[in-house]
């Protein structure tokens, strides 16, 4: 009987390490996470405007409808990338996430000033091996470091009435993630 | 033979127990770290690298990508303030004020993140669409019929979930409790479909 009670002991202990196991891998194995779904839209290095979140369909779920939304994949296997994306009339922000869906890095337009948000968007090592030339460190552009190669770059405008979400979609157009030469 | 079917009675055990908490967690939403204002739960911690597993692991599943930390905060309501499901056929009154923010948004959505059709094609309420009182105070009615004033269409939907997001604020991690963010009272009516 006590031999039947430690087998199912140690059953329970070996559940709670499956239970951790599976919880910690389960955003690694995930088919249908948000970079899986925006894959087939969204360019390598390039800006696509998302299709706005209707009852019939909606790219990704909790999507807010008061917004336009333009994404880009970016990968810094062959260097940088240098993105700007034009601020628009109301509210405008720019969210990095880690390949696995992990907001790493965000700002807003009141944060970057001007009239766009541009950042350089390089890996630690890519930053570490930029030339300590002064007028390189001295250049006005924020540098955001990646903790991975790949990512999703998010730009949202914000259109505080209906009738103005085509011109925030319209500044999102004007977007680009592009790898610097 | 002993050693055998132990062994089986174990892992057995352990796949059960392992992959049906794992399974739970996933679907009853289990995250760690809520602030909790009357009704609404807001996970700050959410749009920064220091997100709990747990909440990793349900927004890999939903597919849905978090607001980031320094673009805004996300608050969600399942329920009123007295705990009652939210439901879409009756009458519920979402009233007062919000913490500061540029702006912020209410939007209401089928428990798997999807938008409600209806005729208006109202979906959500951003702070600039608002008629508010003398005070400033606002009052959204959610109701599946037409209300005067602000009236957020439930489309006679069973349940649905709620969500105030604000944008530029300083409202975050840092957050301790409801004196510094001043949340709107949720309120069912008895008035039904």
């Amino acid at each position: 009987m006590i031999r039947w009670l430690l087998w199912i002991a140690g059953g329970l202990m070996l559940g709670g390490v499956v239970h951790l196991a599976t919880i910690m891998m389960l955003p690694r194995t995930a088919s249908r996470d948000a970079y899986a779904r925006l894959a087939p839209v969204v360019p390598v290095n390039g800006f696509a405007v998302l299709p706005a979140p209707t009852p019939e369909s909606s790219i990704l779920p909790f999507m807010d409808p008061a917004f336009a939304v333009a994404a880009c994949r970016y990968d810094l296997a062959k260097g940088p990338v240098k993105l700007t994306v034009p601020v628009s009339q109301a509210y405008t922000s720019v969210t990095f996430y880690t390949r696995y869906d992990v907001a790493y890095y965000a700002i807003n337009d009141r944060a970057a000033g001007r009239r766009s948000i541009e950042l350089d968007l390089m890996t630690t090592k890519q930053r570490e091996d930029l030339p300590d030339d002064e007028e390189v460190t001295a250049a006005d552009r924020l540098i955001v470091e990646s903790p991975s190669l790949t990512g999703l770059i998010v730009a949202r405008a914000f259109s505080p009435e209906p009738s103005l979400l085509p011109t925030a979609t319209a500044a999102l157009r004007a977007a680009q993630c592009k790898p610097q030469r | 033979m002993g050693l055998l079917t132990g062994l089986l009675l174990s892992f057995i055990v352990a796949a059960g127990i392992g992959l049906g908490s794992t399974w739970y967690a996933l679907t009853q939403n289990i995250s760690f770290g809520a602030l909790e204002l009357g009704a609404w739960k807001g996970y700050p911690r959410n749009g920064t690298v220091s997100i709990d597993p747990y909440a990793r692991a349900v927004i890999a599943r939903n597919g849905e990508l978090p607001v980031g930390s320094g673009d805004g905060v996300t608050f969600t309501a399942a329920a009123d303030d007295d705990g009652r499901p939210l439901d879409g056929r009756c009458d519920v009154v979402v009233r007062g004020t919000t913490p500061p923010a540029r702006y912020f948004t209410l939007t209401l959505y089928t428990p798997s993140g999807q938008l409600v059709a209806n005729s208006l094609d109202r979906r959500s309420f951003t702070s600039q669409e608002l008629v508010r009182d003398a005070s400033g105070d606002f009052e959204i009615t959610v109701s599946p019929r037409a209300r005067p004033g602000n009236w957020l269409p439930t489309g006679g939907i069973d349940s649905y979930i709620l969500m105030l997001r604000f944008y530029d604020t300083s409202l975050g991690i840092a957050t301790r409790a409801g004196r510094e963010a001043p949340m709107p009272a949720i309120r069912s009516t008895r008035i039904c479909q």
